[in-house]
C-alpha cells in the first residue's frame, strides 16, 4: 500500500509538472478539420461564432477522450458526427455545429 | 488481464470461429449496401485498429496481433447502425515453448435511431453504458494502457456487453452545464445451454463545460440466479489550457469494490503537438479493489489487490501510438512485474468513393 501511494504522488507530481499552460489543446483540435479543410465537399464558410461554438464541442466532447485524427475525408464527416452524437449524447445544436466545424 | 482479452469476454463461452467473422463481414457490407444512397457527408466510414502488443508478466511474455474493424452505416436522416470485431492471435509460452490460439470476436452491432434532440433509441447488442471506461476507452487506439482496470467487470454483467435495448440522450446542453443518461435493458446469454442473463441498469452524468469536469453515476442490477446491485461514479477534468486529463471511477458490487484512477498529460512547454517532445505522452493509473467475500465470480481478484501502472506513450504521426508500461501489482496471492508494449494504428477512410456536391 504505501509504495503505491508514495509512487503515485510521485508520478502525479511529474505529470501535472509537465503539463506546462499553453493552448495547444486548441491547436490539436484545429488539426484535423484544417488538413481536411482544403478538400471539403462544403461550400459555405461558417461564422466565426459557428467555428468558436464547433471547435468548443470538439473540445469537450471529443478530445476528452481521444486526440483528432490526422485528417480524414470530407466525404465522412457527417458519419463520424452521427457516431459522436450517439456515443458521447450529443444535442442536435452541438451536432450541426461540430459538422460545420469539420467542414471549415 | 489484457484490454485484448476482454475484447473476447463475449465469447467466452462460444468456441471462436472464422464463420462469426465471414457472417460480421456480410451483414457489414448488407449495410453498406444499403447505404450507397447516402449524402454527400454520410458515407459508411471503415475504421478501427491494427496493432501488435506483447505482455510479460512475471518474466513471460506474450506477443499478441490484434485486429479490431468497426463499421458504421448512417441510413436515411436518423438512423446509424455501427459494429466492432475484434480478431486475436495470441502466442503464449507453455511448457513446450509457446502455443498459439486465435480468437474472433463480435464486440458489438447495434442500430441507432435518433428519435428525438432528446432521445435515441439503441437496439442489439451493445456496450453496456455503466461507468463510462466500457464505451469510452476499451478500443486499443485510445486507451492509454493495454490493460483495463481490474475493477472494470464490476457492474458490466461479466463481459460488458448487453443484448437488448437502450434509450440514451442529452436532456440539456448549456454553455454552462450539460445533463445525458443512458438507460439499457439487457436479456443477454452467452450459451444456448443457459438462461439469458437479464440485467438493466442506466446512467446520468453531468459535465461543465467551463470547468471541464464531469461527474456521474451509474446503477445496474443483475437480475438472473441471485440478484446483485451495482453501483458506480465517475469524475473526469480536463485542464483548460493544458494536456492534462484526470479521469476516475469507482465501482461497488455485493461481493467487491474498488476504483482507479489515471493521469495523462501532453507536455507543451517544449513546442505543439506535432514537436518531438509534443508527441511524448506520460500516463498514470493507481487503482485498488477490494474483496468482500468470495462467492460470487465477477472477474475481480480473489485478493485484495493494489496496482500502479506507470506508461509511456508516443503518438506518432498517421494516427499511430507506440504505448510502453510497467506496472507493479500488491496482493496477498503474490507481487508481480507487468511490462508491455505496443504499436497500435487507427484507420479511417470512407467505405467508398461516395458522392460529391
Amino acid at each position: 500500500m504505501k509504495p503505491s501511494i508514495l509512487a503515485f504522488c510521485a508520478a502525479l507530481g511529474t505529470v501535472v509538472a509537465a503539463a506546462a499552460p499553453l493552448s495547444a489543446v486548441q491547436d490539436q483540435a484545429k488539426a484535423a478539420p484544417s488538413q481536411q479543410s482544403k478538400n471539403s465537399a462544403s461550400a459555405s464558410a461558417p461564422s466565426p461564432d459557428v467555428k468558436d461554438e464547433g471547435e468548443r464541442v470538439f473540445e469537450q466532447n471529443c478530445a476528452r477522450c481521444h486526440n483528432a485524427p490526422s485528417g480524414f475525408s470530407p466525404r465522412i464527416a457527417g458519419t463520424i458526427v452521427r457516431h459522436m452524437r450517439v456515443r458521447a449524447n450529443l444535442s442536435h445544436h452541438d451536432e450541426e455545429v461540430l459538422l460545420q466545424f469539420f467542414n471549415q | 488481464m489484457l484490454d485484448i482479452v476482454w475484447l473476447m469476454e463475449p465469447l467466452r463461452f462460444i468456441p471462436p470461429s472464422a464463420s462469426r467473422l465471414v457472417g460480421w463481414l456480410l451483414l457489414m457490407s448488407a449495410g453498406l449496401s444499403a447505404g450507397i444512397c447516402a449524402k454527400a457527408q454520410d458515407t459508411p466510414l471503415l475504421s478501427g485498429t491494427a496493432g501488435f502488443v506483447t505482455n510479460t508478466t512475471g518474466g513471460k511474455t506474450s506477443y499478441i496481433p490484434v485486429f479490431a474493424p468497426l463499421a458504421a452505416v448512417p441510413l436515411g436522416e436518423h438512423v446509424l447502425v455501427e459494429s466492432r470485431a475484434a480478431i486475436i492471435e495470441s502466442f503464449a509460452p507453455d511448457a513446450n515453448g509457446y502455443s498459439h490460439s486465435h480468437f474472433v470476436a463480435l464486440t458489438y452491432l447495434q442500430g441507432d435511431y435518433i428519435a428525438t434532440s432528446h432521445l435515441t433509441v439503441v437496439a442489439g447488442s451493445f456496450l453496456l453504458p455503466f461507468n463510462v471506461y466500457n464505451e469510452r476507452l476499451t478500443p486499443t487506439w485510445i486507451g492509454n494502457f493495454q490493460d483495463e482496470p481490474l475493477m472494470e467487470p464490476l457492474g458490466l454483467m461479466s463481459a460488458g456487453i448487453g443484448l437488448g435495448g437502450q434509450l440514451r440522450g442529452s436532456v440539456v446542453s448549456h454553455p454552462k452545464v450539460s445533463f445525458d443518461y443512458a438507460v439499457w435493458y439487457s436479456a443477454r446469454s452467452a450459451n444456448s445451454q443457459f438462461k439469458a442473463d437479464r440485467s438493466f441498469g442506466g446512467r446520468g452524468s453531468f459535465y461543465f463545460p467551463e470547468q471541464r469536469l464531469e461527474v456521474g453515476a451509474s446503477y445496474g442490477r443483475r437480475m438472473q440466479g441471485t440478484h446483485e446491485n451495482f453501483a458506480g461514479a465517475h469524475l473526469w477534468w480536463q485542464s483548460k489550457d493544458a494536456g492534462f486529463r484526470f479521469r476516475s471511477e469507482v465501482a461497488r458490487g455485493q461481493h467487491a469494490y474498488g476504483y482507479w484512477i489515471e493521469a495523462d498529460s501532453r507536455p507543451f512547454a517544449f513546442g505543439n503537438l506535432d514537436s518531438f517532445a509534443g508527441r511524448i505522452e506520460p500516463v498514470f493509473r493507481m487503482q485498488q479493489t477490494f474483496r468482500i467475500d468470495n462467492l460470487a465470480s465477477d472477474g475481480l481478484p480473489s485478493a485484495n489487490t493494489q496496482r500502479a501502472d506507470f506508461g509511456l506513450d508516443y503518438n506518432l504521426p498517421h494516427n499511430t501510438r507506440i504505448l510502453t508500461s510497467y506496472s507493479r501489482q500488491f496482493s496477498s496471492t503474490g507481487n508481480v512485474n507487468i511490462w508491455e508494449t505496443g504499436i497500435v494504428y487507427r484507420f479511417l477512410f470512407p467505405a467508398w468513393k461516395g458522392h460529391q456536391k
